[in-house]
């Protein structure tokens, strides 16, 4: 027969980190599937609104969080990825690309992830001059000419990463300004190798081996830019795709009320994936303990 | 065994890679891409593609943090 564990926790960032630790104290027979650590703040720069730390960076605020977990002898299975869900009586059943689970509890805690362009050419330039992590790749671009796309305030800090070592940096940005904090936006505009197209689309990325430039769409006019690099900043969207069973608002987000419940018992969601308000580390720990809590509240009920 | 790490300060699975390879007690070479251009070149030549980190093991190439691909070259 088929193992059946108290609890799954799909996610392995601060939401799922932090309900594993409550598990354990919990004594629940559980696991923790994830296709990385950390999430998003292994991938944030400076952490400096988290109790207790004044200042941490991202990728060593994470690895805190996993000698936490692992302190409890916790280990995640990694890399896997949830591909979809069942319900069946009173059950969870939760497959990935390499194996199936099931169990009594589920606690979706799978963030967000960067949101791609969709446009020619985006899957075939990824890591090919193409990145959607400035923060990682940026100092690779030294001397060369890059786009940015995306004003808003993650493509601002790309931005004023590049500003120092890029000789032209094309700023591609939808809306009819850049729409970051003022003071990101003043520095962006002081700088002589920016140039801002606003209202402007890109519709194809073209190249050889490696990205020569865009092409971008201006209110219906279309031009190419030529750059070798191109940033990718356009916001983020939830993992969710696989939770087909579960309610999700406008922007795809799981809808949980204030215990973290979904519409299907026994199933909870925390953190940047829900719809809870604010995205914070901070936020996202408190909604994953809160879920963990509901979840052993509905094990004594059922 | 011949082990280097091509990365940039900024990239925080650049650091995990070398946390792992640190915490198995695994020496390697470091090279800093974002400031060293020839080693930038070398890694793009080898890889094929522009993001970091790469991992080289006695010249079996593994690129991102792939933890069970350097288990595997390193035999662990």
């Amino acid at each position: 027969m088929e193992k059946i564990y108290d609890l799954l926790i799909l996610g392995a960032g601060p939401a799922g980190i932090t309900a594993s630790v409550y598990a354990v104290r919990k004594q629940l027979d559980f696991l923790v599937i994830s296709k990385d650590i950390g999430g998003q703040t292994a991938w944030s720069g400076d952490v400096e609104n988290y109790t207790g730390y004044q200042f941490i960076s991202g990728p060593e605020l994470t690895s805190k969080f996993q000698q936490h977990m692992e302190s409890f002898g916790t280990k995640v299975i990694m890399p896997e990825e949830v591909k979809g869900l069942k319900a069946q009586d009173k059950q969870i059943k939760v497959v990935t690309d390499k194996s199936e689970y099931i169990s009594k509890t589920l606690i979706v805690a799978t963030g967000k992830s960067p949101r791609a362009l969709g446009v020619d050419g985006e899957k075939e330039f990824k890591n090919k001059g193409l990145t959607y992590c400035a923060t990682c790749d940026g100092p690779l671009f030294k001397g060369k000419p890059v786009a940015i796309i995306g004003g808003g305030n993650s493509g601002l800090d790309a931005v004023l990463q590049m500003i120092k070592i890029s000789p032209k940096i094309h700023i591609v940005n939808t809306a009819s300004q850049l729409t970051g904090d003022p003071v990101m936006i003043e520095k962006v505009k002081k700088s002589a190798v920016t140039e801002i197209h606003n209202q402007a689309r890109v519709t194809k990325i073209y190249g050889e081996k490696f990205v020569k430039g865009i092409e971008i769409n201006q209110q219906g006019k279309t031009y190419n830019l030529e750059v070798e690099g191109v940033f990718v900043e356009i916001g983020l969207e939830p993992n969710a795709d696989f939770a087909s069973i579960l309610t999700k608002n406008q922007k795809g987000e799981i809808e949980v009320d204030c215990s973290n419940q979904t519409n299907l018992g026994g199933v909870f969601a925390a953190g940047d994936v829900t719809n809870v308000p604010e995205k914070q580390i901070i936020i996202a720990c408190g909604e994953g303990s809160k879920a963990c809590l509901s979840a052993f509240k509905y094990l004594s009920r059922n | 065994m011949n082990v280097k790490v091509y990365s940039t300060q900024t990239c925080p699975y650049c650091h995990r890679v070398k946390d792992y390879l640190k915490s198995k007690n695994i020496p390697y070479q470091d090279f800093d891409v974002g400031t060293d251009s020839a080693a930038r070149e070398e890694m793009v030549k080898l890889s094929g593609q522009m993001g970091v980190p790469v991992v080289t093991i006695d010249g079996n190439l593994v690129i991102g943090f792939d933890k069970e691909k350097i288990d595997s070259f390193l035999g662990l």
